[in-house]
């Protein structure tokens, strides 16, 4: 698994007693974010009435956010909408970049999907008790349940609340882990197979490929949208 | 020989990836914490960098280019649309002038006819009254000459006479017997010449 090995680049960093090295996974966000940031100023800079290849990219990637936000949250989320879409984005030129080879998937590790999917958590729910104060709890007790079954169906709903960030954060890095590790394994068997059988897992390995890549940008949108499901439960309120 | 290859080809790989993977044992990389600080700062760095230079330059920007562009489209199709207006009723307009127009000009036509015939009636007019004028002075004209002519006739009739009974007789005759004879003769055929 060395593809998912995390080694430091450059000196050690010591603040205190945490190692906050420059690593490999700190070189891929780094040129990520440099990525987006490089590609959508340069696709807001000049505004023509017909817009050039790159501004067009930007425009429908912020009209398709932008889309996304409004069907699943509604116009009050629209004061999150750069959080969103700075998330999407990071998250889909994580996973794309991670396609190349001999690079490094940042979403493949739990701890940065964890961080992420922590955060939406914590901001979902801080939003929820500032929008709606204790009756965000409200949450917890669907309407039309028999009196009988409220209990049970309120644990499980305080259940399925607090697993979200794990779901959300796992479902991101099972994916991408997932995906590559299986390629690799392809991969280990055309070299096993040399070249008399290993031509059966090279066309795997290349039909994989094309998955992978659906994959990448499928979980980006998935992880971007489940977000927002969780926005709209905090600013709509109806269970 | 095809097969012993690749019998020999995978027995001797079997060993060979069971290198491959034990040389990567030790289990998932994701889960060993050695540099988790680290990722966690350098996530909260660069997504953090991420989203306040695209929410606070870049977004925006790209926002008011896409409402430029909605705006400007609007803008063009209304006054599209305003044009085609003022085009429909100019043509209304041009419709209108046209109907006007044929209305005139079937009026000066109209008009034109009523004048012509007024004109010919009245020549036609002034033309009959001078033909029934020319008719009368000849009629009056052929009426002395008829009244005249009896006269005339009975003067020759007599200077005839006259001259026919010197001839004749070879005496001179009484011109005023001749002439009694001749109104005489006038009185009693005269109907029968003049067609009194």
């Amino acid at each position: 698994m060395t593809q998912f090995e995390v080694y430091r680049i450059g000196p050690e960093i010591k603040v205190g007693a945490f190692d906050i090295s420059f690593t490999n996974a700190s070189l891929f966000m780094v040129i990520s974010s440099l990525a987006i940031l490089i590609i959508f100023n340069l696709g807001s800079k000049k505004n023509s009435i017909l817009p050039n290849k790159i501004q067009l990219l930007a425009e429908l990637s912020y009209s398709f956010v932008s889309k996304m936000i409004s069907d699943t949250a509604g116009s009050k989320a629209k004061p999150y909408f750069s959080f969103i879409f700075s998330l999407f984005m990071f998250v889909l030129f994580c996973n794309m970049f991670g396609m190349i080879p001999y690079t490094f998937t940042v979403t493949s590790h739990i701890i940065v999907t964890f961080m992420l999917a922590a955060f939406i958590f914590i901001g979902v729910t801080v939003i929820g008790f500032i929008k709606h104060g204790f009756g965000y709890l409200k949450l917890f007790v669907p309407s039309g349940v028999p009196v009988v079954l409220l209990p049970l169906i309120v644990v499980i709903e305080i259940i399925s609340y607090l697993s979200r960030p794990i779901s959300l954060s796992v479902r991101l890095f099972a994916n991408m882990m997932a995906g590559h590790t299986m390629m690799k394994v392809f991969g280990g068997f055309v070299v096993s197979l040399g070249i008399v059988g290993g031509w059966l897992p090279l066309s795997f390995s290349v039909a994989l490929t094309g998955l992978e890549i659906l994959v990448a940008f499928l979980q980006a949108y998935v992880f971007a949208i489940l977000t927002c499901i969780y926005l709209n439960d905090a600013l709509n309120l109806h269970h | 020989m095809f097969k012993r290859i690749f019998l020999y080809s995978l027995v001797t790989n079997f060993f060979f990836t069971k290198k491959i993977f034990a040389a990567e044992s030790g289990g998932m990389p994701q889960l060993d914490p050695e540099f988790w600080i680290s990722q966690i700062f350098w996530l909260v760095l660069t997504f953090g960098v991420l989203y306040i230079v695209l929410s606070k330059l870049i977004l925006p920007k790209i926002s008011a280019n896409l409402e430029l562009r909605k705006s400007q489209i609007q803008e063009n199709i209304e006054a599209a649309e305003k044009q085609r207006e003022s085009s429909e009723a100019k043509l209304k307009e041009f419709d209108g002038i046209i109907l006007k127009s044929k209305i005139e000009a079937k009026n000066i036509f109209k008009d034109a006819r009523e004048k012509v015939i007024k004109n010919i009636n009245s020549k036609k007019e002034t033309l009959d009254k001078q033909i029934d004028d020319e008719i009368k002075k000849a009629e009056v004209e052929i009426d002395t000459l008829r009244q005249s002519a009896p006269e005339k006739i009975n003067k020759i009739a007599v200077v005839t006479s006259t001259e026919i009974l010197k001839k004749l007789i070879g005496a001179e005759v009484n011109n005023s017997s001749i002439s009694a004879i001749v109104d005489d003769l006038v009185k009693k055929n005269g109907d029968k010449y003049y067609g009194h």
